[in-house]
C-alpha cells in the first residue's frame, strides 16, 4: 500500500457535559487520537447549527463529526434528541447532493467512555483519510 | 372539473367590501396580457370589477402577502378583515403561516377556489400542477365551488430517481442545476415559509449574504441553508421552483427532506392540520440513529 503524506482535517463538536469530558478522559489515560481532530467545544450537541458543520467544510476540514451524550442523558434533558433527528437529515441530505456520507457522524460518548472517544476518533480519522480530500465542499478562498 | 369565473369571485368579495366587513381584497389583478396576471390588493369594487381576474395564469399563492397585510393599520383599526382567495394548495401554506403564529387568523377571511392545475406563460403547466399533491382546501371561511381531495400524487419519484444514482452523478446533477443560480433570492422571498424579520442571507456579517456567487461552495451553502431551514415547514407548495429564473429544480430539495421525514418520523403534512408539531422540533426516544437514516434505499457508491 501506498504511504501518503496527506492527513485529512476533522471537526469535532464535542458537548461539554459528556463527550468533552470524555475527550478530557482519554487525554488523562494517554489514549492516543490524532492531533488532526480538532475539537470545538459546544454547551450540548443540540447547540451544533447545521450552518456549522457547512462552515466547517467551508474552512477545509474533510469530515465533521458531532459528539454528546447518549440519548437519554443530555444534561438539558432532551437537546440530542433534537440533534439526532437534525443531523440525520441534514446528513442525509449532504449526501444526496453526493458529498460522501463518511464525512460526516454523529456518535455518543458518555464522560466515561475515554477509550470510546479515542477509538472512535481513530476510526473516523482513518475512514476520512481513505477518501481523501474534502473536495466536492470545498471553498477554494479557504484553501492555503 | 369545475370551472369557476372571475366573475363569480368578483360578486363574493364586492359584496363583502360593500358591507363594511372587509376593508380590503387580496386577490390577483389583469396585466397587460392575459398571462401576466399579478397579486394585488383591492379596496373598492370599482377596480375589483375592472380588473381582479381569476384564470389559469393565477398561480401566485396569496398566503405570504397576509403576513404583511393583516399588520397594516387601516386594518386592525377598526377590526375589519383582509379576504383573500386561496387555491388548495395556497390553504395549507395559510395554515402552516398560522401554526407559526406569523398571521391573525380573525383579521383575515378565507374564500377557498377551486383549482385545475395552473399553467406559465408558454402555456404549459407547472410541476407543482402536474405533480399537485390535494386539492383539497384545508381551511377556509367560505367555499367556492366543490371541495377535492388528496392526491396520491408521485411527487417523489424524481427524487428517488436521483437517489438511485451514483454520489459522483448526484453531485455532478446538482452541480450542474444549483452553479446556474444568480442569488436573486427569488425563491426566498416567494416561500409562505420564509417568514423571518431578519434572515441570515441578508446580513453582510454573515458571509452569505445576497450577492453574486463566487464560489460552487456558496450556491450549495445557500441551497442547504435554504431548504433546511424550511424542513418540516415547507408545505411542498412549489412556489420556489416556480419563481427560479434559471429553472432550477427547488422542489427536489425540498421533497428529499420531506421523504426523509416521512420515512424515519412517520407521515407528516405541513399545514394539513394547523398547530401540528413539525417533525424537526419534535423527538420520540427511539428515533433511528443518523448512520442509519443516512442513504437508506439510495445507493451509495
Ligand atoms: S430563485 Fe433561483 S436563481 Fe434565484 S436565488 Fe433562488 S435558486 Fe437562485
Ligand atoms: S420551500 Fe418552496 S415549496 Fe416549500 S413552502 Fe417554500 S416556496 Fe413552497
Ligand atoms: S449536554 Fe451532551 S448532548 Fe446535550
Amino acid at each position: 500500500m501506498q504511504v501518503s503524506e496527506y492527513k485529512p482535517r476533522i471537526v469535532a463538536f464535542c458537548c461539554n457535559w459528556c463527550s468533552y469530558a470524555g475527550a478530557d478522559l482519554a487525554g488523562n489515560n494517554r489514549l492516543n487520537y490524532p492531533a488532526e481532530v480538532k475539537i470545538i467545544r459546544v454547551p450540548c450537541s443540540c447547540r451544533v447549527n447545521p450552518s456549522f458543520v457547512l462552515r466547517a467544510f467551508q474552512r477545509g476540514a474533510d469530515g465533521v463529526i458531532i459528539c454528546g451524550c447518549h440519548p437519554g442523558d443530555c444534561h438539558y434533558t432532551s437537546g440530542n434528541y433534537y440533534t439526532r433527528r437534525r443531523m440525520a437529515m441534514l446528513f442525509s441530505m449532504l449526501e444526496y447532493l453526493g458529498i460522501e456520507k463518511e464525512r460526516t457522524r454523529v456518535e455518543w460518548v458518555s464522560a466515561a467512555e475515554g477509550a470510546k472517544f479515542a477509538a472512535t476518533m481513530n476510526d473516523f480519522v482513518e475512514t476520512v483519510a481513505a477518501l481523501g480530500e474534502n473536495k466536492r465542499l470545498e471553498d477554494l478562498r479557504c484553501k492555503r | 372539473m369545475q370551472a369557476i369565473s372571475s366573475r363569480t369571485l368578483v360578486d363574493i368579495a364586492a359584496k363583502k367590501l360593500a358591507s363594511g366587513e372587509v376593508s380590503a381584497v387580496l386577490g390577483w389583478k389583469k396585466g397587460l396580457f392575459n398571462y401576466d396576471v399579478t397579486p394585488a390588493v383591492f379596496t373598492d369594487e370599482k377596480d375589483l370589477a375592472e380588473n381582479f381576474v381569476y384564470t389559469d395564469f393565477c398561480a401566485a399563492n396569496l398566503s405570504k402577502y397576509l403576513v404583511n397585510e393583516t399588520k397594516k393599520p387601516e386594518y386592525r383599526a377598526d377590526n375589519r378583515k383582509i379576504l383573500v382567495f386561496l387555491k388548495p394548495c395556497d390553504t395549507y401554506s395559510f395554515n402552516q403561516l398560522l401554526t407559526e403564529h406569523r398571521i391573525h387568523r380573525n383579521r383575515v377571511y378565507v374564500v377557498a377556489v377551486p383549482c385545475n392545475g395552473m399553467i406559465d406563460l408558454t402555456g404549459a403547466p407547472y410541476e407543482k400542477c402536474v405533480n399537485c399533491k390535494s386539492k383539497k382546501a384545508v381551511v377556509y371561511d367560505e367555499l367556492v365551488g366543490e371541495n377535492g381531495e388528496v392526491i396520491d400524487s408521485n411527487r417523489f419519484d424524481e427524487v428517488e430517481r436521483i437517489e438511485a444514482m451514483s454520489a459522483e452523478e448526484r453531485f455532478a446533477f446538482w452541480q450542474n442545476e444549483l452553479s446556474r443560480c444568480i442569488r436573486c433570492n427569488a425563491c426566498r422571498n416567494v416561500c409562505p415559509a420564509c417568514t423571518c424579520e431578519k434572515c441570515v442571507f441578508d446580513n453582510p456579517a454573515s458571509g452569505l449574504e445576497n450577492k453574486a456567487i463566487s464560489d460552487s461552495f456558496e450556491e450549495k451553502m445557500f441551497h442547504i441553508i435554504r431548504a433546511f431551514h424550511v424542513a418540516g415547514r415547507c408545505t411542498d407548495c412549489g412556489e420556489c421552483s416556480r419563481v427560479c429564473p434559471q429553472h432550477i429544480p427547488l422542489h427536489l430539495l425540498n421533497r428529499k427532506l420531506i421523504k426523509d421525514m416521512n420515512e424515519a418520523y412517520g407521515e407528516y403534512q405541513a399545514g394539513a392540520v394547523e398547530g401540528s408539531r413539525a417533525p424537526l422540533v419534535n423527538y420520540s426516544e427511539n428515533d433511528i440513529e443518523p448512520a442509519e437514516a443516512v442513504g437508506k434505499g439510495g445507493n451509495n457508491a
